[in-house]
């Protein structure tokens, strides 16, 4: 018995050695540990055994069993290894085919930095605000500053409603605005749309935006002007941008600058980009005119505050390379699929 | 304002290079446009004298010309003009020349006999015989001045100034001047600034005899100075006038009118000359014009004047208008004797309302616009008439006319440095400003400023704070952080905007930005009806064309513009958004409503109504507008331009009883109006109605602790029952333990009756108190079919 018991183990063992798939293995083991199998046929003759053999062979017939329980599941985890194997080595996939694409959309070039320029400032405290874009002749020139009959409002050429009535041609407006229902301190910016009659071509528009930022509070400096604008062009071109303010005049500031940038062509030494100024021009600025705050019912003896202006259109042409102004407003998808 | 370099120097003296003059006159608040070097073009031009001129033995109309240029040997030019002969001395294009009309000189023959140069006409060298008044402008310029052979043209001619150009801002007519100029140039180099005052010695005379001035309108005119100048030779200008008057861009035209335009850049003060002979009776009256009255201006053109206009009239006539331009016959003239010199303070928005009515903008009305010195009228005739005998051009009477009835006050403005100092953010002593105030000509006494009588924007102390900053360089004024705490975050309307964008790029659609103002032809492409309210604009008065004339009060048009657009240019499938304002007007002299849409237009192969009604949901989803509805066009829209849309595949969204916006597919005649070729679809949504229905808030629900219980449906019903109705009916029969309704089919054909279609839903129910039973679902579903019997719907055989 005790032979017939490891001639069934050699033989199961070689079987597995042979088996390559999950149903020879199950076929296998019916074989030999199943119910009508080789080794339960054995034990089955147990009963004509002595006493001293019976305790002897049950020990030997576990083991035997045990071991080819061991084998079996030695081979069904190769098998297993290599039908996985072999599975995925079935689904490999060109993977330089092109993916299923989840198209989205995206913002206008001009949304992108006015977006960008918000975020800048909300960080520093400043809320956004909105102005009308047709504007009564108080808001947009009188209260700042240009009375009619001022030569300086020869220099914007203004589409006019009525007499009264006309499309703002500058984001200030809305500094009188924001002046009229808020008491300082005063933190805002506003961007927007605005309205000059300037023929299309490639650098005009009679459509263009701006983004206008104020500062109305006790002991504003013209120091804080120039931090704030630093910050700013900072945060748009690199740290390692400079700025350079020139005196210049606008009614409703009192000093009044305009804000060059340091040509991020040339730094400075003068090349095509810049007309060899070194520089580029970017905003107009200035301390808020006395006039205009008072005109606002803001006491100019305690107040002081600061005001700014910068063209966005300006900024987006140099900043992704664009020539021309009227791609910006013509909307060809091919344009827009750039941003 | 051109500067002649050359000019400047009479009054201030700089040890520097132009590019450093013109980087520190901008960096100190005069800025400079460019500087152009007089002749610059010009290169290897030399004086020459011709020793010879014989014919040319190939040609009739050709000389040769041996020039001696100032080297060893004279060199052979041949020359087709004229007017040479030898010993005329004349400007020589050497071999390697260039010239300003581009022309480079090289060695040549002509008609076999060699030629090593050229001999220039004025025209040339960039001149005309205003430049050289003794020349030709047709032939060889025989130059007559005191010039070496071999000298290089620009030296021997004066063409070596140079010409700056600044950009005067309109605060400071002070500057359109040399004497301006030089001012803040000296203030910029802290160097000293000499401006002697003008002599003369004049003829005796009694003026009042010959000229009688009367001013009767005080208030538009404070100031007249006249005086007369006897005994005129009309005669060309010295060089050096001449020079500089070129360098200034301006063309000398003769002595006397040379003069006044010679004063008038040196001071800033325009100046008018009469001739006495057209003065009739030695009138002049300074008054407005009278109904009715004409008058032919220099240039030609009569004009018709009214009575809000200054004009200047002798006993009969007006013979100038005030600070814009004199009348014909009323200037110098070759004839001319004797002139009257007008030196004159109008008041600015006289001169500027009269010019913009007259529709003539000149030199001198530019300048009287802004805003003149009236103490400064005097001085410019005393200029006048010292050039006048300097220059020989006749006899000056000694006395004059001078009407001064200027009541203006030199403004006196508080001087505070410490004041100064905190307003800037600088640290700047007191003597330093002091200087900069010296500089500048404003009087420090004490705690106070006096504004000279020529800055006329001087009025505050911030305006002495400028003055401060700009001499002391803005650039050294230190950077600092704003004082203080500030919180600020964008307001809910501002973030729902952001968050509707957001959404409506995630869902494909790329941004556009068009123009406000649309044409009112426009309105007829979406097909709008005559009398619809839509075409009600605001209009531009002054619009640049018809096409940009009225405010939009839909962006519908500008949308369907841009999709033309992209079709026109082959873009085969496009996605487009718009934030943009609609003007809708309120009144006459009321500002219009300027509520924010978002328009949503899009075309190709995979898009249908269904693709732009789901991007829709999912942004109306995104936004908070929960549960919104869909209903079909109906003729009293609430959307006039929902015309423009096809019929049967249109609908109009609404949140509650709000309508908040419209969708559908375009019209197919509109489609046609716009050359779109291809089916193409079009939403707006009222973003500024839509942003108070928004649920914004988000508040956590318990994920389901009891199993759901789904069942399917599958119903017949007239093809004309909107599924949505179907919907609804269910939602309202399976009461609160519903979970969801999906639809999944859609059918007809076979198999079904025709008229009728077949709906299937997939019904899911849970609660959540307990799960739900079979026999409750069972309810339910009964409930279902029987609310679905009033709609004829019924169970699927």
């Amino acid at each position: 018995m005790k032979e017939q018991l490891e001639a069934i183990r050699n033989e199961a063992e070689a079987a597995l050695q042979t088996c390559t798939d999950a149903k020879q293995l199950d076929a296998i083991r019916v074989q030999y540990l199943g119910k009508k199998g080789a080794l339960t046929a054995i034990l089955k003759q147990m009963g004509k055994l002595s006493a001293e053999e019976r305790p002897v062979m049950g020990q030997l017939a576990n083991a035997v069993r045990t071991d080819i329980e061991s084998a079996i599941s030695k081979q069904q985890k190769t098998i297993a290894e290599a039908e996985l194997t072999q599975k995925l080595q079935s689904e490999t996939l060109d993977i330089t085919l092109p993916g299923k694409q989840k198209k989205i959309g995206g913002l206008h070039p001009l949304t992108i930095v006015e977006n960008e320029i918000k975020e800048i400032f909300l960080g520093m405290g400043f809320s956004v605000a909105d102005g009308p874009e047709v504007e009564y002749d108080y808001y947009n020139f009188e209260a700042l500053n240009l009375p009619p009959d001022h030569p300086a409002r020869d220099t914007q050429d203004t589409f006019y409603i009525t007499d009264n009535i006309l499309l703002r041609t500058q984001t200030s407006s809305v500094q009188v605005h924001v002046m009229e229902q808020q008491k300082p301190p005063i933190r805002v910016i506003s961007p927007g749309r605005v309205f000059r009659s300037d023929a299309i071509d490639a650098t005009h528009s009679p459509l263009f935006h701006q983004v206008e930022g104020l500062v109305v509070d006790k002991g504003i400096t013209m120091a804080d002007l120039k931090g704030t604008l630093e910050l700013l062009m900072q945060r748009l071109y690199g740290e390692d941008c400079k700025i350079r303010l020139r005196p210049h005049h606008f009614p409703f500031t009192e000093p009044s600058a305009e804000v060059d940038v340091m040509c991020y062509n040339c730094y400075g030494k003068g090349c095509r980009l810049c007309k060899g100024e070194g520089y580029i021009e970017l905003l107009g600025a200035g301390m808020v005119h006395p006039k205009v705050l008072e005109g606002c019912g803001i006491d100019s003896n305690v107040y002081s505050g600061f005001a700014f202006g910068l063209g966005l259109e300006r900024i987006v042409m140099r900043r992704y390379n664009i020539q021309d102004m009227r791609l910006l407003f013509e909307n060809d998808y091919r344009f827009l699929e750039q941003f | 304002m051109n500067l002649s370099m050359k000019w400047l120097s009479d009054y201030v003296t700089l040890d520097t290079t132009v590019k450093d003059f013109c980087a520190a006159m901008t960096m100190s608040g005069s800025k400079v446009e460019v500087a152009t070097e007089e002749g610059s073009e010009i290169k290897n031009v030399v004086v020459g004298k011709l020793l010879s001129v014989v014919p040319h033995e190939n040609s009739d109309h050709l000389v040769v010309c041996q020039v001696d240029v100032g080297q060893e040997q004279p060199i052979q030019i041949v020359t087709g003009a004229p007017n040479v002969k030898a010993g005329d001395v004349v400007p020589v294009a050497l071999c390697g020349a260039e010239l300003p009309n581009g022309v480079k000189i090289k060695k040549g023959k002509l008609r076999g006999v060699e030629s090593n140069g050229m001999l220039c006409s004025l025209g040339e060298l960039g001149l005309t015989v205003h430049d050289f008044p003794y020349a030709i402008a047709d032939g060889i310029f025989i130059i007559q001045e005191d010039c070496q052979i071999g000298q290089d043209i620009h030296e021997a001619i004066g063409l070596n100034d140079t010409s700056v150009e600044f950009e005067i801002t309109s605060n400071r007519p002070d500057c359109l001047s040399v004497t301006g100029l030089a001012r803040e140039a000296a203030a910029t180099y802290h160097v000293p600034l000499h401006i002697p005052q003008p002599q003369f010695k004049g003829i005796e005379g009694n003026i009042q005899e010959e000229l009688h001035v009367e001013i009767a309108n005080k208030e538009k005119c404070p100031r007249y100075a006249a005086g007369i100048v006897k005994n005129v030779k009309i005669a060309p200008s010295p060089r050096w006038m001449r020079e500089r008057l070129r360098a200034s861009g301006v063309r000398p035209i003769n002595n006397l009118v040379d003069i006044t335009n010679y004063v008038m850049l040196e001071f800033g003060q325009p100046m008018h000359a009469f001739d006495l002979r057209y003065v009739k009776d030695g009138q002049i009256v300074v008054r407005n014009a009278a109904e009715g009255e004409f008058i032919t201006t220099l240039d030609g053109v009569t004009r018709a004047l009214s009575p809000e206009m200054l004009v200047i009239a002798d006993a009969e006539k007006p013979i100038a208008v005030a600070g814009v331009m004199g009348g014909e016959y009323s200037g110098i003239m070759e004839d001319t004797n004797t002139v009257v010199f007008e030196s004159a303070y109008f008041e600015p928005v006289q001169v500027r309302r009269t010019a913009k009515k007259l529709g003539m903008r000149t030199d001198a009305s530019a300048r009287y616009e802004k805003g003149l010195d009236p103490e400064g009228c005097l001085r410019t005739l005393e200029r006048a008439f010292e050039l006048v005998e300097l220059l020989g051009a006749g006899e000056p009477v000694r006395t004059h006319i001078d009407l001064n009835y200027n009541e203006k006050q030199r403004n006196r403005i508080p001087f505070d440095p410490d004041w100064i100092n905190a307003f800037l953010g600088t640290e700047i002593s007191r003597e330093s400003m002091c200087e900069t105030m010296k500089m500048l000509e404003i009087e420090v006494d004490g705690d106070t400023c006096i504004s000279p009588s020529f800055r006329i924007d001087l009025e505050r102390p911030a305006d002495l704070a400028e003055e401060v900053a700009r001499i002391y360089g803005y650039n050294n004024i230190p950077s600092t952080v704003i004082k203080g705490v500030a919180n600020a975050s964008l307001t809910p309307k501002q973030k729902f905007r952001r968050t509707l964008e957001n959404a409506t790029v995630a869902v494909g659609c790329y941004g556009i930005l068009t123009y406000s103002f649309i044409s009112p032809k426009y309105f007829d492409k979406i097909g709008l009806p005559a009398d619809s309210n839509l075409r009600k604009t605001v209009v531009i008065s002054n619009p640049l064309g018809e096409d940009t004339s009225v405010m939009r009060t839909t962006t519908l048009p500008s949308m369907l513009e841009t999709l033309s657009l992209n079709y026109k240019n082959r873009n085969a499938a496009v996605a487009l958004y718009e934030i943009g304002k609609e003007y809708l007007p309120t009144g006459t002299d009321t500002l219009p409503l300027e509520p924010d849409r978002l328009t949503i237009g899009m075309y190709g192969e995979d898009t249908d109504f269904f693709t732009l009604k789901g991007m829709v949901e999912t942004i109306l989803e995104t936004a908070g507008l929960h549960d919104c509805t869909y209903q079909a066009c109906k003729a009293e829209t609430p959307f006039a331009e929902t015309c423009a849309l096809h019929p049967g595949r249109s609908a109009v969204i609404y949140k509650d009883e709000t309508p908040i916006g419209y969708l559908g597919e375009v019209h197919p005649t509109v489609q046609k109006n716009y050359d779109i070729g291809t089916r193409t679809y079009v939403a707006k949504l009222l973003i500024d109605e839509m942003q108070p229905l928004a649920e914004t808030e988000i508040t956590y629900q318990p994920l389901p602790k009891f199993p759901a219980i789904t069942r399917d449906l599958s119903l017949v019903c007239a093809d004309e029952v909107p599924v949505g109705v179907l919907q609804s009916a269910m939602k309202k029969a399976v009461g609160n333990i519903l979970e969801q309704i999906t639809l999944f089919d859609v059918y007809k054909g076979e198999q079904i009756a025709s008229g009728m279609k077949s709906v299937s839903f997939s019904i899911r129910m849970r609660s959540h108190e307990g799960t739900l039973t079979d026999e409750q679902a069972d309810a339910a579903m009964k409930r279902v079919l029987k609310a679905l019997q009033e709609h004829g719907a019924t169970l699927r055989a």
